[in-house]
Formats: C-alpha cells, structure tokens, sequence
C-alpha cells in the first residue's frame, strides 16, 4: 500500500477529526479525497506539520490527527522531544513513514535506511509509539483515538504517489476555515 | 608537561547560578502579554530574557512550551492561533536566520499575528563579537520581509509594548520588538 490507500482507509476514521496535513502531496492527495473544513493543508513550510498539530492540541481539547511524514520528521527531528514533553493527550502524530521524499520525486530518506523513528520517537520520551504496516493504520488510529493518550503512530508503507493537482484554496481561506471549525466543534455546534 | 599518574588538584568552585532574577521590567512584559490575551508563549532562551521566562513559568494564565528551533516554535504558534490562542515567540535576533521560510509561508501567508519579542544580542554593549555577526543584519532581514519592528534601546520604551501588541493583533501579522544590552541595563 501507499500513503494514498492508507489515507483513503483513514478517511472514515478522520472525519471532522481535526487534521493538520502535510505539505506537498499528503495535502493534496487528502484534499482530492475528502476536503472539509476539518482539515488544514500545508502549502509550504516544510518540517512543521507535527508542531502545528501539537500547537493545536494543546490550545484546546477536541482531538487533532497530525499526518506527517518520515522526510519531514526528519527535517524538525527535535519536535519528538518537544511532543514527548508537553503530552496533549488529545494529540495523536500519524509519521507516514515510505522511506522517501513523496513530493519530490521520491529520493530516498535515511528512514528508509538505517534511522529508526520509532526508536528516535521512544528515546526522545514519547511513550505510546506503535509501529505498524500500512495494512494495519487505519486500526491503530482507531485505538489511539480511542485511547485517550498521546500516541505516535508510525505506518511503514510503500513509496508512491498518484496525479494529483495542487490545491488552489487561498491560504487565509484553509486557515480560517480551519479555525472556524475549531470553534464550532468547541462549542458544541 | 603532562607527566603520567599527576592529576590536576580539583578545585570545587561553587558556581553562580547562570539565570539572573527577575526584575520589575521582567513583570511589567508579562503583564502586558497577559493583559493582550496572549495566553500561548513560546521560547528558545537568551541570557537577556532568562527574567521575562522566569516571570512566565511562575504565570498560570499563559502556557508556556519551550521549543528547540525558532521554525518549530512558530509552528506551535500557529497551531495554537488556529486553537483560537494568541501567541508569542520569545527568541534571539540571532535565529533570524533559522524562521525566513517560516515567516514567508507559514505566519505571513496564512496571516498569523505574532508578535516576536527578540533579545537584540551583538548591539553597542554586547560583549561577544560573534553576535555582532547577525545584528547588522537584523533590520535589514526584518526590512524586508516588511515585518513592522520596534528597537528598545532605553527601559522607558517598554510603555510602548501594550500599543505594539495590539496593534499586531489588529493587522495580523508578525511584528518584531528587539531588545537591546542598553535597554535591559537602563532597567536595572
């Protein structure tokens, strides 16, 4: 499987679950499945996606999926230690771990190598780390949401992507739209 | 010469703790951050804010969650305006060169208020020269990325802090407040 079966197996799961989605292709590929106020896309910035979504969990109590991947976990390797220490047991980091740089034609990272994430996860604090097959992502989500705890969530899946079109939202638009819906779902509405 | 089995006499030296305490210009910032509703900081230390962080983990109206790198601490504050906070990033001039790109793409393009109160290192009074290094580059990078800053060379302009908060929360955009040694030594 590649990230875009796994996210297509999420989606039942993620709906109006708050995700902050990776830049490049993971946005895009999950904007062309399922857009919804619920989600923000990342149009640039790349590294950040993790430190939003735990800026985010710890801001308010409604649960937030971060959809990250291995290339851009790397990229901000020390937001591990950042999650590991300000635990948002509403938080839940999906690293979308295929070994490679999707977005830019799919050069291969050192997690696909010798580095294990799940082991820099684990001895940075983080102490619900579960790593599991693309096949099983969807099922792990579910428990970790379930679960109320933090949880890093590591999916060893295969590298590729599908066509997708760049996503034309203004970027103030995903953003209050984002933000309008965080309100709402904390009001009840 | 290093003569094998000799060993150095070991001296304890007790060490002075490296934080200063904080003083009436350290309340007077947190007072006003609290008092715009900022209610989410961030921080990477200086030696000139050890006061300012001290006053806001002594605060229980403001979360504070030190961050490693300036780009992922404003990655949090953007997760956390999106959580409906506001923010603030408290950091070095010198990390500049570290959040360009997340100025650009994240706190601009999404319009991100964010005010940056920024220790104002290697200005007249600082005692490292590296730090010099960035500081004549400091406005320049500010410039232009058109980012609104405020220099603070003397303790009385800290009265102007409450107006250039607010006035970031209006525009919605990053603002920068640099901080400099002459500024933090007229509030002693």
């Amino acid at each position: 499987m590649i990230r875009y079966d796994v996210l297509k197996t999420l989606l039942p799961i993620l709906k109006d679950t708050l995700v902050v989605c990776n830049i490049g292709l993971p946005s895009q590929e999950l904007y062309k499945l399922d857009d919804q106020p619920s989600n923000f896309y990342m149009l640039g910035t790349m590294g950040l996606c993790s430190s939003i979504g735990l800026g985010l969990a710890l801001s308010q109590p409604k649960p937030v999926v971060a959809i990250d991947g291995d290339g851009s976990v790397l990229t901000n390797l020390a937001t591990l230690s950042t999650i590991a220490n300000n635990v948002a047991n509403n938080f839940v980091l999906l690293i979308v771990d295929n070994g490679s740089y999707g977005s830019t034609g799919d050069q291969p990272t050192y997690a696909g190598r010798k580095t294990s994430l799940t082991k820099v996860a684990e001895a940075c604090g983080c102490e619900h780390v579960v790593e599991c097959s693309a096949e099983e992502t969807a099922d792990a989500m579910q428990a970790a949401l379930d679960s109320g705890q933090m949880t890093i969530i590591v999916s060893k899946c295969e590298s590729g992507n599908v066509p997708v079109e760049v996503i034309e939202l203004n970027p103030v638009v995903i953003g209050e739209r984002f933000r309008e819906e965080v309100r709402r779902q904390n009001e009840g509405g | 010469m290093f003569k094998r089995g000799r060993t150095r006499p070991i001296t304890l030296v007790e060490r002075k703790p490296f934080k200063r305490m904080a003083q009436a210009i350290d309340h007077k910032i947190v007072d006003d951050l609290i008092a715009n509703e900022i209610s989410f900081i961030t921080t990477v230390p200086c030696k000139q804010l050890a006061g300012v962080i001290e006053v806001l983990d002594q605060s229980n109206q403001v979360m504070h969650v030190p961050s490693n790198k300036e780009d992922e601490g404003m990655g949090l504050c953007a997760g956390a305006f999106f959580g409906g906070q506001r923010p603030c990033i408290i950091m070095q001039n010198t990390a500049l060169g570290v959040v360009i790109n997340t100025l650009a793409t994240l706190i601009q393009f999404y319009q991100i208020p964010l005010p940056m109160l920024i220790s104002y290192r290697g200005e007249v009074g600082e005692k490292v020269a590296c730090q010099v290094e960035m500081a004549v580059h400091t406005k320049a990078l500010l410039n232009q990325m058109a980012i609104p800053t405020y220099h603070f060379s003397h303790a009385d302009q800290v009265g102007e802090l409450d107006g250039i908060l607010k006035h970031t929360f209006m525009a919605r955009k990053p603002t920068a407040i640099l901080t400099d040694a002459r500024f933090w030594g007229s509030a002693q």
